[in-house]
């Protein structure tokens, strides 16, 4: 069999290192102004692709994201950590100054079913016989579009992996899978969606180099209701309030025992 | 000649883009990054500079390392809890 396409989802997300806080109102966290990059989960699902490519047993690596205007800096980094071309599936209403709108959530409006559902539009556009995606993002923690994508698909389906490797032939894949208490081994037909882990790879370095020459690869954007062929379903959560967790308090410092069990007793604890 | 000229700068740039993460502040790293370059500004030897080039490739090694690490300890932190060390 010739060597394969993949797709390869990714989400912008608020940079890990980042403090979030809830921005007035409650209902969103605070992004205008924030550093965002790419879903480090997802940097690890794309060096998998990547490396599939480097060896020769993949084609071609396409990253696409689901998003507003401003998840092009996402793509262009999966282009230049190594994806061929990218694909931006836009929503709708996400101008390109506004961000997703009041009332969406920390996900920016698109929750996993309709990410997945975009994705199942491009699978079949796009004729890839793997899927590759992070197992969650950092910031709604979802852990969801890999799945719902493999349900729609009715393909096979690998989550969480820490080792991926392409049987000869390339009509199968033997992963392995971090699971409660321990690894799973699974051999899995093509094709099959596949969600990494933490452990999978080491991803490389977008250098600066790399970020210039990914400037000239192909980024396509297309509108979701045009990719959907019909108008984007409502959200189906909705997000009532949003709290910064509560500030924890310092620790004092007491002389004796005795002064320590007056302490707690004033507190309520004894 | 003007070929290491070009690699010197590329070298910089690279590094001053790196910079841009450093923990302690991208101001911090500018400084000291502009501090190493003047310090070898009349370095002649041709020898010298592609010696003075490969330790600076190599600090673009140690930094990729030190921030995939970073990243890497924020995750394994934030999600796996309960893992032995």
């Amino acid at each position: 069999m010739a060597p394969l396409k993949v797709l390869v989802g990714v989400k912008r997300v608020i940079d890990f290192a980042v403090k979030v806080r809830v921005a007035p109102g409650g209902h969103v966290v605070q992004e205008q102004g924030v550093k965002h990059s790419l879903n480090p989960f997802c940097e690890i699902a794309l060096e998998e692709a990547v490396r599939m490519r480097e060896r020769g047993e993949a084609a071609e690596v396409i990253a696409a994201t689901v998003g507003s205007r401003q998840s092009q800096d996402a793509l262009r980094t999966a282009l230049a950590l190594g994806a061929d071309r990218a694909v931006l599936v836009e929503l709708p209403g996400a101008g390109p100054e506004q961000g997703a709108g009041p009332g969406a959530g920390p996900g920016q409006g698109a929750g996993p079913p309709l990410v997945a559902a975009a994705l199942a539009k491009l699978v079949e556009r796009e004729k890839p016989q793997l899927v590759l995606l992070g197992k969650q993002a950092i910031d709604d923690d979802c852990n969801q579009t890999g799945q719902i994508l493999a349900a729609i698909l009715d393909w096979s389906q690998g989550t969480f992996l820490s080792r991926l490797e392409l049987d000869p032939g390339s009509s199968s894949v033997r992963i392995q899978r971090e699971v409660d208490g321990g690894l799973e081994q699974l051999r899995l037909q093509l094709p099959t969606v596949l969600t990494a882990d933490l452990r999978l790879n080491q991803p490389r370095y977008a250098t600066l180099p790399n970020i210039m020459k990914a400037k000239k690869k192909p980024l396509e954007v297309q509108p979701l209701e045009q990719l959907l062929g019909g108008p984007v379903p409502p959200p189906r959560l909705r997000v009532l309030r949003l709290e910064e967790p509560p500030v924890r308090q310092g620790a004092q410092r007491v002389e004796s025992v005795p002064a320590l069990l007056e302490r707690l007793a004033a507190l309520g604890r004894i | 000649m003007a070929n290491l000229r070009s690699e010197v700068r590329n070298l910089y740039k690279n590094l001053l883009y790196l910079g841009r993460e450093y923990p302690k502040g991208a101001d911090y790293f500018r400084k000291r990054l502009k501090a190493a370059f003047l310090k070898n500004k009349d370095e002649k030897d041709p020898e010298k500079i592609k010696e003075l080039i490969a330790r600076g490739e190599f600090v673009i090694k140690e930094l990729e390392a030190l921030y995939f690490l970073r990243k890497y300890r924020a995750l394994k932190q934030r999600y796996y809890s309960d893992d032995n060390q």
